[in-house]
């Protein structure tokens, strides 16, 4: 290889004051946000410091919630059951929401025309918008008593199932229809994540599969399902965190009892947002001390959801060629 | 007469009025300058945009007339493309690539596959079946382009610049496979192309624009 001679100089860019001013804006803007959570988590963990202190792991383990912290008294918090509950009522409304955000999505995207398209986009804001406590009060009044009877016919026909299967006749206020009113609370997001994603398939990919023979669906099944898979997930998961931390709608519909229930079907159950919400107003010092601890634990378990479903929605745009 | 156009081609502001026919196992050249219409020649015949006026028929098949509002929809014209971005599907492998026409047409999965595999070893990538599109060169890409459209046994072969977009050495390869491959096609074949040397190399009759 020859050699060039260049004659090299030094480049020298400086922003206008208005970038600078605006760049100053935002990453002040970002780093609030991030101060405003890093002064939640340090709140958290200040308070609830002594209950990690005192009960260590069991905390997250132990399946107890009893006493006081008076002197004497027999003492123990562990939030396993609600932890389990959590996963277990986020798991139903996940199960239930992607389907069905699915084919809403792929509906909104590709079959709909343009004016019922727009419609159905401002319907899916405002319905990401509708307080809880108004969707606690839907699953209580209308749902909940249909959603039992649902329960008992799955109970009949797959009672073999463990997750169906049920100790007793008790189909009211169970984890399946917590999970069913999540499911419609957290539909909103993971359609609305989905359509953003299906939207963006290359519009030559959909071209060049009718072109090879293909019709609209086998286009949608073999090119946007694969292209937004990941985004799919993505939105799930940011689903799945919403469902996590919801208080109103559980606490209104599940009947909360403080035990380990994953006969989806059996009455009883609830998340560590609905206890908190339950025990706050009648706790001890102490006790407070241990709410705000479980606050922490779904702080941490919320944020980690959060963490994997951004690093998920960027793999999917990597992925896109 | 395996294919015929007469009439208004357009997209956007640009028209343009075509007179033209293919027979069976001709390639007629479509050449000329750049934005004189030839890729929306490909696009038109495809069925991926429609004609301004006139007719485009297929063995006495009427696929576009919008005079007398007849339509064929793209998926159910027999006639196949390989574009000039290529539009390999870069989440399936070179086998499913191929596959994928045949699977939409419900052909079922062994069949598919063995028909994907025997075109794929036609155009000498026998070895590249569980690649991906990224993985290949531009020349391979280009063959896998067109084992996806000859899979499909079609009664029309459209050729979008097949040559543009590959490097010199590939580029002669594929001049040597392309004439081949067509000889063995019992259909029309249009190409679209400005290099005189494509014209030269595979196509029995010439249409310039």
């Amino acid at each position: 290889m020859s050699e060039t001679n260049v004659d090299r100089r030094e480049l020298k860019f400086r922003k206008p004051g208005v970038d600078r001013f605006f760049h100053f804006v935002v990453t002040a803007g970002a780093l609030a946000s991030l101060l405003v959570l890093g002064l939640i988590a340090a709140f958290l963990v200040f308070r609830g410091f002594q209950i990690f202190k005192d009960m260590g792991l069991s905390f997250i383990t132990g399946s107890k919630w009893e006493g006081s912290g008076n002197p004497g008294e027999p003492t123990a918090y562990g939030i396993a059951p609600m932890l389990v509950g959590s996963i277990v009522l986020s798991l139903v409304a996940v199960v239930v929401a992607v389907p069905l955000s699915v084919a809403a999505a792929l509906f909104i995207e590709f079959y709909a025309d343009q004016r019922i398209k727009k419609f159905l986009i401002s319907l899916l804001d405002l319905a990401a918008a509708i307080p809880s406590v108004i969707f606690g009060l839907w699953g209580f009044f209308i749902l909940a008593p249909r959603a039992s009877h649902w329960a008992m016919s799955l109970n009949h026909h797959f009672g073999w199932f463990p997750l169906f299967h049920v100790p007793g006749q008790f189909f009211d206020g169970s984890p399946f229809i917590g999970g069913l009113v999540l499911a419609v609370m957290i539909s909103p997001i993971i359609t609305s994540v989905s359509r953003e994603v299906f939207s963006q398939t290359p519009p030559d990919q959909i071209s060049a599969a009718h072109a090879l023979g293909g019709r609209k669906w086998s286009a949608i099944r073999y090119v946007a399902l694969p292209f937004g898979r990941s985004g799919v997930v993505g939105g799930a998961m940011l689903g799945l965190g919403r469902a996590l931390g919801e208080t109103v709608a559980i606490y209104l519909v599940v009947n909360i009892v403080f035990k380990t229930n994953i006969n989806i079907l059996f009455s009883g159950g609830g998340n560590i947002a609905s206890m908190i919400a339950l025990k706050f107003g009648e706790a001890s010092n102490y006790e407070v001390k241990a709410l705000l601890a479980s606050g922490f634990v779904l702080f941490v378990f919320t944020l980690l959801v959060n963490m994997a479903a951004t690093y998920i929605v960027n793999i999917s745009k990597r992925n896109r060629v | 007469m395996s294919i015929s156009l007469q009439g208004i081609i357009g997209r956007g502001d640009f028209e343009r009025a075509l007179n033209f026919s293919v027979a069976d196992g001709d390639v007629l050249a479509i050449t000329g300058p750049n934005g004189s219409g030839k890729s929306t020649i490909i696009h038109t015949i495809a069925g991926l945009i429609s004609l301004r006026s006139g007719q485009l028929q297929s063995d006495n098949i009427m696929w576009d007339a919008p005079d007398s509002e007849q339509w064929v929809a793209p998926e159910n014209r027999s006639c196949s493309v390989v574009f000039q971005d290529l539009r390999l599907f870069p989440h399936m492998n070179v086998l499913s690539n191929v596959a994928y026409g045949l699977r939409a047409h419900g052909v079922n999965k062994d069949e598919a596959t063995a028909r994907s595999s025997a075109v794929l070893s036609r155009v000498g990538l026998s070895s590249f079946e569980k690649r991906q599109p990224n993985d290949l060169s531009g020349g391979e890409r280009q063959r896998v382009a067109l084992a996806r459209a000859l899979v499909m046994e079609p009664r029309v072969l459209l050729l979008d610049e097949p040559l543009s977009s590959v490097d010199s050495a590939s580029r002669a390869v594929l001049r040597q496979l392309l004439p081949e491959v067509l000889s063995g096609f019992g259909g029309a074949t249009i190409l679209v192309t400005h290099d005189p040397a494509d014209v030269e190399a595979l196509a029995s009759a010439t249409f310039g624009l």
